[in-house]
Formats: C-alpha cells, sequence, structure tokens
C-alpha cells in the first residue's frame, strides 16, 4: 500500500524536458552526486521510473544490456546493495561478476591501482566499487577506460542511495516524472560525520530544493556541515518539529562503545525514532533507513514496521531501479546509442 | 690537491642585514676569505656573476631523505636530516654513518631520534649520538605524547646543549586524521582534527621548555592560535622557535579538491586564516625558519586512496623561489628571507655558515631571483616529483654553487 500524501508542502509537479542525447547525461562515471547538475539528478530519477514498472512485472528481464559485463569490485563487505547491483545487471541481461575484497589479491598486498588495471584489461563494460575510503572510486575512476559507479566510498559518498531516497520520496508523495522536492522539510539523524549516505542526500536533497535538517551530538557532527546548506541540530525534538520526511542512520557497533556515545541505549533515549517522537513531526512524516537497521536503537520496531509511514522496504526497491538506471544511462555511448556516441562535456 | 682561491665578482652580497650590496667574496680554503669592494688576487679562480645575488648556500631544517641532485637544484648546501628512517637514526653508529653520507659536496647534519625506534616512550643515547655528530635532536614525524617522557627529553637535553626539534600534535586529538576540521573535509568525507590539536601540543611544549629550560624547536607551526602561543612565549624570553614549510603559507585544505594526494601533509593544509597568520607570523618573526620538509615519494605512497597515501612533498626545488614570494609581496626583505631559509637553521644547528661572514664556510649560491621557470611534477631533480606546486610558474634560480669554496656541477 501507498503511504499517504502529506498536506503540509505544495509542491507542483513540473515537467521538465532535458537536453537531447548523451547532453542529459553528460559524465562517463557516476562518482557522486556532487559532480551532478539538478536536472542530471532528474534526469536518472526520471530514467529509473520505467524499471519500476518493469520490475513489479512477473517477467522481469529487459536484454537492454545483454553481451555487456559489468564487474561489481566490493572493497568492503556489503550485502544489500551488491545484491541491488547485482539483480540491477541482470535485469537488464548484463553478465554481472562479483569481485569480493575478503577472496582478492587486494588481501595479498596489491594495489588498488594495479587492482583497477586488471580488472580494465579484462575489458568490463562497466565497474561498481566499493570501498573503505573517501575517493578511492573517483581515483579508480582516472585508470580505467569503462564507465565506474560509485557503490560508497568511504565517507564521501554513496550516489545511488540519495538517489533512490529521492525517488522514493516522489513517489511516496505521488510526484510526477520531472518533479522536485522544492520546500519538503527533511531531517537526517543519526551519524552524520560517517556518513557518505548522508553526505549525498544532503548534496540531492538540496539540489532538489528540499530544507535539509541533520541531526546528531556534537562528536558525530562534520565541522562547517552548515557551508553545506543545511541546518543543524543537536536536539532531536526540535530537528522533528515541522519534518515531512526523516531519514535515520545506521549507527556503528564501534562508535556507540564509549568512544563517541557512552552506550547504544543512552543514544536510544537522545536519537531513538520512537512512535513517540515519531508524533513530533508532521502528522503524515514518513520514515526513512538506509539499513542495515538497528532495531531498538536508532529506530523501534513499530516504527520501522509502520504500514503507512514506513517507506524503508519501498526505498529497497527503488534501489534496484536506480541501479538499473544508471547501469543504462552509463553503458550508453558503449551500446553507440544514437545521440549518445561522442563523449559530451566533461569526462568526470 | 688544495683547491685554489676562487674570488667571485660583480655580483650583489646578500649580508645579514640592509638591501643586497655590490660587490665581490673571495673563498680560500673553504672559507670566507673576505666580501666587499675587493678585487682577486693573482692566481685566482674568477667567477663573474655578472649582477646576480651572492647568497649563502640553504640551511634546511628538517629534510626525510638525502636527495643531493634536489638539494644542489635548490641551492641548499647543507640539511638537517630527520631521524625518521629506515632504521631510525637512534644509534650512534647510524648518526655517525649519515653525518658522511653527503660528503663532500653536501653536508647532512643528522638529527638524533629523541627516541629509541621513535616510539615516544625510551629516550636514544642522545649523548652518544651527539658526540657522533648528531647536531640537534628531534621526535620524528610524531609528537611525543607522553607528557613525562618529553619532560625528561628536554630535560637532559638542556643539560647536553641539543636543540629539540619536534612535532606539534596532540596525539589523542589528531587521532587518525588526514585533513583539518572544516568544510573540505567534511564534503570529501576525510578523516579530520581540528587545527587546535597543534595549539593544544605547542602549548604542552612550551610549558615544558619553560620548565626544563630547554630550546624546543616547532618544525612546523601553522595555525594562528599556536602561533599566538610561540609569539608569547618569545616575549617572555624563552628558548622556542619555530619553522614552516612553503605548503602551509602558500597554499590551504581547498588543495585537497578531487583527493589530490600530492597535498596530503602533515601536519594537514590549513583553512585560508590560518595560512595567512603563518605569513603574519613569518613577517614579524615570530617563525623562524623555512625549511623543505623535502619527502620524495614515489606513485606506490602516493598514487592511493587519500587517507591511504603518505604525507609529505618533494620540497628542495622550491624552498628558494617560494620563499622569495614573500619578498615580492613585500612581507619580509631579502636579508629576511635569506635568514629564514639559511641564517637562522644554522646558528639552531651550531654550524658556522648560512651567512656571508669573514671565517664562516664558504657555502655559497649564486641566483638570479627573477629566473622565471615552472614546477613540473615530472621533470624534477628530486627522486620523485610529489609537489602540489606542479605547473606552477615561479621566479628564482640557483646558478651556480659552491660548497666548502669548492664549485659544484
Amino acid at each position: 500500500m501507498q503511504p499517504s500524501t502529506p498536506t503540509s508542502p505544495q509542491i507542483a509537479p513540473t515537467l521538465r524536458e532535458y537536453p537531447a542525447g548523451g547532453l542529459a547525461f553528460p559524465h562517463r562515471d557516476l562518482t557522486g552526486i556532487g559532480q551532478l547538475a539538478r536536472h542530471e539528478i532528474l534526469y536518472l530519477l526520471d530514467e529509473a521510473e520505467q524499471w519500476v514498472e518493469l520490475n513489479r512485472q512477473s517477467q522481469k528481464r529487459a536484454g537492454l544490456l545483454s553481451g555487456l559485463t559489468i564487474i561489481n569490485a566490493f572493497f568492503e563487505n556489503s550485502t544489500r546493495t551488491l545484491l541491488s547491483f547485482e539483480i540491477a545487471g541482470k535485469r537488464l541481461g548484463a553478465d554481472v561478476v562479483n569481485m569480493h575484497a575478503a577472496t582478492s589479491s587486494v588481501k595479498k598486498g596489491e594495489t588498488l591501482i594495479d587492482t583497477a588495471m586488471t580488472l580494465n584489461a579484462m575489458r568490463a563494460d562497466a565497474i561498481v566499487i566499493r570501498h573503505a575510503s573517501s575517493g578511492a572510486v573517483r581515483l579508480i575512476a582516472g585508470k580505467v577506460d569503462c564507465p565506474v559507479l560509485n557503490a560508497g566510498d568511504g565517507q564521501h559518498e554513496h550516489p545511488t542511495q540519495a538517489l533512490l531516497d529521492a525517488l522514493t520520496i516522489r513517489h511516496a508523495l505521488n510526484l510526477s516524472r520531472g518533479s522536485d522536492l522544492n520546500g519538503l522539510n527533511v531531517t537526517i539523524c543519526g551519524d552524520i560525520l560517517h556518513s557518505r549516505v548522508a553526505r549525498s542526500n544532503i548534496l540531492a536533497l538540496t539540489a532538489l530544493g528540499a530544507n535539509v535538517r541533520v541531526c546528531a551530538p556534537p562528536a558525530l557532527m562534520p565541522a562547517e556541515i552548515e557551508a553545506m546548506g543545511v541546518q543543524v541540530f543537536h536536539d532531536f525534538d526540535a530537528a522533528l518539529k515541522g519534518a515531512n520526511i526523516i531519514m535515520m542512520l545506521r549507527l556503528q557497533q564501534e562508535r556507540m562503545q564509549g568512544q563517541f556515545i557512552p552506550s547504544p541505549r543512552e543514544y536510544r533515549h537522545l536519537y531513538g525514532l520512537t512512535l513517540e517522537r515519531l508524533a513530533r513531526a508532521e502528522p503524515d512524516a514518513l520514515v526513512m533507513h538506509p539499513g542495515p537497521m538497528n532495531r531498538g536503537i536508532e529506530i523501534d520496531s513499530q516504527v520501522a514496521d509502520h504500514p503507512t509511514r514506513s517507506l524503508i522496504t519501498h526505498q529497497v526497491e527503488r534501489g534496484v531501479a536506480i541501479r538499473m538506471a544508471c547501469l543504462d544511462v552509463l553503458t550508453r555511448r558503449a551500446r553507440a546509442l544514437p545521440g549518445w556516441d561522442a563523449l559530451t562535456g566533461g569526462a568526470a | 690537491m688544495i683547491p685554489r682561491p676562487i674570488t667571485i665578482t660583480g655580483g650583489r652580497l646578500v649580508l645579514a642585514e640592509g638591501a643586497p650590496v655590490a660587490g665581490a667574496i673571495r673563498l680560500v680554503g673553504g672559507r670566507i676569505a673576505a666580501l666587499g669592494p675587493i678585487v682577486p688576487e693573482p692566481g685566482d679562480t674568477v667567477v663573474d656573476a655578472r649582477g646576480q645575488l651572492i647568497a649563502p648556500g640553504l640551511v634546511d631544517l628538517g629534510v626525510f631523505a638525502v636527495d643531493k641532485p634536489a638539494f644542489h637544484f635548490g641551492g641548499i648546501t647543507r640539511a638537517a636530516l630527520m631521524p625518521d628512517q629506515g632504521p631510525p637514526l637512534d644509534h650512534p653508529a647510524r648518526v655517525r654513518f649519515a653525518a658522511l653520507s653527503g660528503k663532500p659536496d653536501m653536508w647532512i647534519h643528522p638529527l638524533a631520534a629523541a627516541t629509541r625506534g621513535l616510539n615516544g616512550v625510551e629516550l636514544a643515547e642522545l649523548a652518544l649520538m651527539r658526540d657522533a655528530g648528531a647536531r640537534a635532536v628531534a621526535t620524528g614525524r610524531r609528537w611525543i605524547d607522553d607528557s613525562g617522557v618529553m619532560a625528561r627529553l628536554l630535560s637532559y637535553c638542556a643539560m647536553l646543549g641539543l636543540v629539540v626539534v619536534t612535532h606539534a600534535e596532540d596525539a589523542g586529538m589528531a587521532g587518525q586524521a588526514v585533513a583539518t576540521a572544516g568544510e573540505m573535509a567534511t564534503r570529501l568525507g576525510l578523516p579530520s582534527a581540528p587545527a587546535e590539536a597543534e595549539a593544544l601540543a605547542v602549548g604542552r611544549d612550551i610549558a615544558l621548555a619553560e620548565m626544563t629550560g630547554a630550546h624546543v624547536h616547532f618544525r612546523q607551526v601553522t595555525t594562528a592560535r599556536a602561533l599566538d602561543l610561540v609569539r608569547a612565549a618569545k616575549r617572555r624570553g624563552l628558548r622556542v622557535t619555530a619553522g614552516v614549510t612553503p605548503a602551509h603559507f602558500m597554499l590551504s585544505d581547498l588543495e585537497l579538491a578531487n583527493f589530490r594526494t600530492f597535498s596530503r601533509m602533515s601536519p594537514p593544509l590549513r583553512q585560508d586564516a590560518d595560512r595567512r597568520a603563518v605569513v603574519d607570523a613569518i613577517a614579524d618573526g615570530t617563525i623562524d625558519v623555512i625549511a623543505s620538509g623535502h619527502d620524495p615519494r614515489g606513485p606506490e605512497d602516493k598514487r592511493l586512496p587519500f587517507a591511504d597515501a603518505e604525507p609529505g612533498m618533494a620540497g628542495a626545488e622550491t624552498l628558494l623561489p617560494l620563499t622569495l614570494t614573500l619578498v615580492r609581496d613585500g612581507r619580509i626583505d631579502l636579508a629576511r628571507a635569506f635568514d629564514l631559509v639559511a641564517g637562522a637553521p644554522a646558528r639552531l644547528l651550531g654550524v658556522e655558515a648560512g651567512v656571508l661572514r669573514v671565517g664562516a664556510e664558504a657555502d655559497i649560491a649564486l641566483i638570479d631571483p627573477e629566473r622565471p621557470w615552472v614546477v613540473s611534477s615530472d621533470k624534477m631533480a628530486a627522486s620523485a616529483g610529489n609537489t602540489p606546486f606542479d605547473r606552477r610558474p615561479v621566479e628564482g634560480r640557483v646558478t651556480a654553487l659552491f660548497k666548502g669554496g669548492t664549485r659544484i656541477d
């Protein structure tokens, strides 16, 4: 069932036109939301709409990327993002290969660049990378000949997560293609300091016109984050007032053991999203979480499983569609689609 | 064979004070025999300076590698070698070996490791290393975070008459940081530490210097708050000196854009307000020394994700031209520029060099201060081209170098 539509922000759906062919998305890689203009974000969201439809049918396969090889090179553990990229590639008909750092020569001391050149020599048509160091994906992108997708680099960016979140919001609010999120109040709460999800979402949501608030204890709030166009809160109740969307972030276990937070239960006391706290937001406010969740710490089960207010499973669903859209758009040059044959604009 | 005396004529002598004066300099037996309005003696080898600057050879206080081609390109005739070698300079034999490693055309002054293995815990054999040729003691790339160890180190060095060169970053605050906390680090998602981590370290070590009477030299002071502490300590007459490298008065953390690992420094590049505070501190005398921090690093150390890359830059070739930008901007005069890169470091090391004076070592650089050139990362004399100044046009080039009265080819 679809969550109810909030009444507070008046968002006028507008149909937009995009530049023709490859000019709509003149980037070889997707290393971050920071590289994208507003209309390029909207373009990817609009492109994903068709895949949401396809994914709901029993026959889910499209042959678009038939014959292409996609390598998912994950240097950091991941279950859901890897699975989502793998399903996305397979539904588009590509041959998808997963490389896990744990079973690769990375453990034998091979440098990241050498690994990248090896993958490149295998003539991948797209490489999806997750790495624990900020900037690692960009570094690899500079050394290979095919499109590179960032599936999360350190504490820097996780662009497909921000795109799937924006698409989820758009659907939840019954907003049409081309719509932005102008005037929407979004509160992001949790470990902002270490979160690439928070950074990509701040960039995407502010580009789409939303008012973004970030909420965390000072130790988990990055310096000068207000320069990214957000409002900073330490008091969760204050940050919830007037919020239409609440994005909770996962708190890493290792940060709860006294280094940043005295204890998990103390964190829940101040920043856990309970039904009671949810009531302080707008009456129809919607809840999101990138997963995996720490139930009973940053989010209570009654909230996470709420039939009308929680968008968490919707996020996972849109994730596949967004990744299909990204893989489709980024391989159009290799597939020599009309208007996409020449690289238009900057390579980054 | 004893080399013939050399007289360099027709130059402009860079003296300890005042504007350069037209004149000549005569080098005999490795020392400066005369300078001023003199003429060559019969039998001298005569070198025509053709109006260029006749300046003291640079004394580079704190380099991480012995890299002669880069030093000679940069006009550096003496370099104080940091103890962070493999293995560290924590043993008299290694100090003795390092002291000989530059001869005959380059003098390396080893800095003795303050603690064994630079572990910050056990004092190394400092007196034995002093007598093996160590010119000062250094804590290495790291701060000694145990205040008790630092206090004992300083009191011991005060007795031995050794300057202690220290790195100023509070270890607890700095943690694994690779950038200064602020908008840039936040946008890039890099582990960062507040700039105050430096002031905390400087504050403690000034207190310990006062308590022990030791001479503490902060190799790099890069933030306004820490510079205020040094300024106040000097005013109180404490034996505290400070240095910096050109990166911290030329560049800010904006250079980290696109995760450029050539801009990864230790301490990290600061925000622009701090950079300007460094320039002010050079101008008002709070900073005594400008050094290169020469640390050539190949792709295996730099072609990595930003936080995984090693810090440091190959700085020997650009030390002089970048220092001269401060002269061109009117912040310091030429005499002071050479005190920053030669005179003051020589005094700290206790060597008879770094200044044009009769009786001093004849380490001389002929310099065309206006000659333009472009820094090029892939055409460096250094053993690696890791410079954040790649493709920057600069002015000032060494055209001839003399070490101990002998011309270096």
